[in-house]
């Protein structure tokens, strides 16, 4: 009798499992084409640019409303944070069921564009937005594979910086910034008493300990992939790099061992802008440093030190950050999408919200506002201009930061938990990811 | 079904049919055609009303199942996860991986099963213990009973996302509770232990798994233990059976049966449980506290090899098989025999 039942089951099972699968086959045909008529509605991930995801709704509402007033179309908006956005997308990319606009971090362009899940910016429709030439070139390079059209559009740029606090730094006795790594480890031990820090790192963000393995292992000359595209995730040269960045907290100590705790995305920015710690190497934190009631003029940006030239390396000390607006394939308001893709990237937008953010117009005719003028802004468009690094723009990208990110935390756990971490450790662990790097492709 | 089909007088009491069955014409050729409009009314009705079950049973459990089973065997990568059908076969590549133990991949996965496994068998056993003590001690009334219950009740009332989220709160390091009670209120340690991070972190899962989940062993065992006739206590103290006596001799033995049902459940869900570590750790639980469920979750995601993740979970899935049918054959046999 049970076993009747069983077959039975598995019987029926299987006849819905192949109804479904043709379902699935004949659903994904109909995504793309658009239809006109009717209010429309947009739904529209933004991702976490402010101190919180309720700042960025409110930051974002005027605009929103304005682009309705102008087109009739209404965006419901939705605030990922960074800790989701990116399962987020993929759930959204495998069911077909994801919004019509959505930012992205801009490393994970040619991961996110080899899905095929993203309308690609060929040059009629970036002809639609004012062409090819109307954005920044470092920006539009982290958009996607080379030779390929971009598979989503920049709105805002941004870098690494490092932020210090002035106050603090003339209470310490310090002039200026630190201008070389031992500088900063010198600055940060001055500023670490009464149980302040010298410098707060986001220690459980896979995100930010990916951007930092890559911008010091520039600085010692290690590359994620050869030539190949093949991963070397733990050269000896980028073993030296990530041991420079756990050392802060290991051996100088300038860094709060709770930090290996945050992972937010906002807990090292809420240290910097209260004042629990000196230095922050961080992308703009101007919103946040608005809410927290800290004045512009009571931080500096300055940038991250390079590496002495003697001693090899590449002269880097940031990368190109910054997030790209993309239009989901699957979406059936193809044509609100484009008309606000275009809004975000007019002029009047970018200006608003790039200002808002502290970051930077992706495009060249956004700079004529004087708000772009100010020393932060400037210090980061130098940064941008000259320092910054693109992370690989491969398929494999996404990954690489995953993995490394991902073992970068568990080896600020350690640290903080007060195990001695060594070069071996280090290597054996980068090692790990780059070996399930190799066993998932 | 060949049991039913064969009435030969002895076959029908192994059966061990309980309302005995119909009184069956005996002989000629007019028995199998008498024989289906009986069977009809008597099972026609029940499947009938099982029906809509049945089909939500398949839609929600049995297809997304055989759809993960399908998935493992394919090499299912960012390439293809727009369109499944396009994904080439990767044969049994998938689960070469998973069960290659001496690399990066099959080695991270069979540490969390340790540590899955490790912690089911606490966490089962602390729900169990609590469930049944407090089960046991709000046998008898006493003033104030209800309002004790319901508050050992709250937990498992509470969303998950709710109880856990103020757990974690409550786990930091600097702003933590539990961290300001340890060392600053209670002065018991002198540096603050980490609690989301590192070794502690288990700690912190079982204690916040435990929290929420031991109300439902409270719940169930509660209901069998106000089963158990007050006769057989008054008679067993007439006897001269202390407290301690009637616990070992009537309630446990009495709760067996619940008892089975509640371990297999427990152990079902905690070796399952996503929710509490993917709301505790975020995006990438430590190692120490790393579940099986979170861990396939990552893995998955972190290569974008769906179907890696799938044939990890197939394994999981015939693991627990395994042990269920393991524990239902041994349980079962030793009921029969006591």
């Amino acid at each position: 009798m049970r076993i009747r039942k069983l077959a039975t089951t598995a019987m029926a099972g299987f006849l819905l499992l192949a109804a479904s699968a043709c379902g699935g086959d004949g659903g994904s045909g109909d995504g793309s084409t658009a239809q006109s008529g009717a209010p429309k509605t947009l739904t529209y991930w933004a991702s976490n640019q402010g101190p919180s995801l309720e700042a960025d709704q409110e930051i974002l509402k005027p605009e929103l409303d304005r682009f309705k007033k102008e087109t009739g179309i209404e965006v419901k908006v939705e605030v990922v944070p960074w800790a989701d956005l990116l399962n987020r997308i993929l759930a959204a990319t495998t069911s077909g069921q994801g919004p019509d606009v959505l930012n992205i971090g801009n490393t994970w362009s040619a991961s996110l564009q080899a899905t095929g899940a993203f309308v690609p910016f060929d040059d009629a429709l970036l002809g639609k937005l004012g062409g090819k030439e109307r954005f920044l070139g470092p920006s539009l390079a982290a958009t996607g594979a080379q030779g390929q059209p971009p598979a989503a559009i920049p709105i805002y740029g941004m870098t690494y910086g490092l932020m210090y606090n002035k106050k603090m730094f003339a209470d310490a006795g310090i002039d200026g910034p630190p201008k070389t790594w031992d500088e900063l480890i010198e600055s940060g031990k001055k500023l670490t008493k009464d149980g302040k820090w010298g410098l707060a790192v986001e220690g459980a963000s896979v995100t930010e300990n990916a951007h930092h393995a890559f911008i010091f292992g520039q600085q010692h000359g290690a590359d994620p992939f050869d030539a190949s595209g093949k991963p070397q995730f733990d050269s000896d040269k980028q073993v030296a790099a990530t041991k420079q960045f756990l050392d802060l907290m290991a051996v100088h100590k300038i860094v709060n061992p709770s930090n290996a705790e945050y992972g937010n995305g906002t807990q090292a920015v809420q240290d910097f802008t209260s004042g629990k710690a000196g230095m922050l190497m961080w992308q703009s934190i101007a919103s946040s440093a608005k809410a927290a009631g800290m004045g512009e003029d009571e931080y500096g940006v300055a940038p991250i030190p390079l590496p002495d030239p003697a001693q090899g390396g590449k002269q880097v000390n940031g990368m190109v950050a910054g997030i790209n607006l993309a239009i989901f394939k699957s979406s059936k308001n193809q044509d609100a999408a484009v008309e606000f893709a275009k809004f975000m990237t007019s002029k009047q937008t970018q200006q608003n919200l790039n200002k808002a953010y502290g970051s930077l117009p992706t495009v060249n005719d956004g700079y004529d506002d004087p708000a772009f003028q100010t020393e932060h802004i400037k210090a980061f468009q130098q940064i941008l201009a000259t320092t910054a690094a693109p992370l690989p723009q491969v398929p494999e990208e996404s990954q690489y930061e995953t993995l490394v990110g991902t073992a970068m935390n568990e080896l600020f756990a350690d640290v903080a938990s007060g195990k001695p971490v060594t070069d071996a450790q280090i290597k054996a662990k980068l090692t790990e990811a780059n070996e399930k790097m190799l066993a998932g492709s | 079904m060949v049991a039913s089909t064969t009435p030969r007088p002895g076959a029908r009491r192994a059966s061990g049919s309980p309302e005995g069955g119909p009184p069956r014409s005996g002989g000629g050729p007019g028995r199998v055609a008498a024989l289906i409009p009986v069977r009809l009314r008597r099972l026609g009705l029940p499947y009938l009303l099982i029906l809509p079950a049945i089909v939500l049973e398949l839609l929600i459990h049995v297809v997304p199942m055989l759809v993960g089973i399908w998935m493992s065997f394919l090499k299912l990568t960012q390439f293809f996860i727009r369109n499944w059908s396009a994904a080439p076969s990767a044969g049994l590549a998938n689960y070469e991986i998973a069960v290659d133990f001496d690399s990066a991949v099959g080695g991270s996965l069979l540490r969390s099963f340790t540590v899955t496994v490790a912690f089911t068998v606490l966490a089962v056993g602390l729900c169990w213990l609590l469930g049944t003590a407090a089960a046991v001690l709000m046998q008898g009334g006493f003033r104030g009973r209800g309002v004790l219950r319901t508050l050992f009740l709250t937990p498992y009332a509470l969303p998950a996302y709710a109880g856990v989220i103020t757990w974690s709160f409550m786990f930091q390091r600097d702003s933590g509770l539990v961290n300001h009670i340890l060392v600053e209120q209670s002065g018991l340690l002198d540096e603050r232990p980490f609690w989301l991070i590192g070794g502690n972190s288990f700690a912190a899962l079982l204690v916040t798994y435990v929290w929420r989940v031991w109300p439902f062993a409270f719940l169930v065992l509660m209901a069998g233990v106000q089963n158990i006739s007050g006769d057989l206590y008054e008679a067993s103290a007439i006897d001269g059976a202390g407290w301690w006596r009637q616990l070992r001799s009537i309630t446990l033995p009495m709760l067996r049966p619940v008892n089975q049902v509640v371990v297999l459940v427990l152990f079902l869900w905690t070796f399952n449980d996503f929710n509490t570590p993917y709301v505790l750790f975020g995006r990438s639980a430590p190692q120490e506290a790393d579940l099986i469920s979170i861990h396939i979750y990552q893995s998955s995601f972190v290569t974008w090899n769906f179907g890696s993740g799938a044939a990890m979970s197939v394994l999981l899935l015939l693991f627990l098989l395994l042990v269920t049918a393991v524990y239902l054959v041994a349980t079962s046999h030793r009921r029969t025999r006591a």
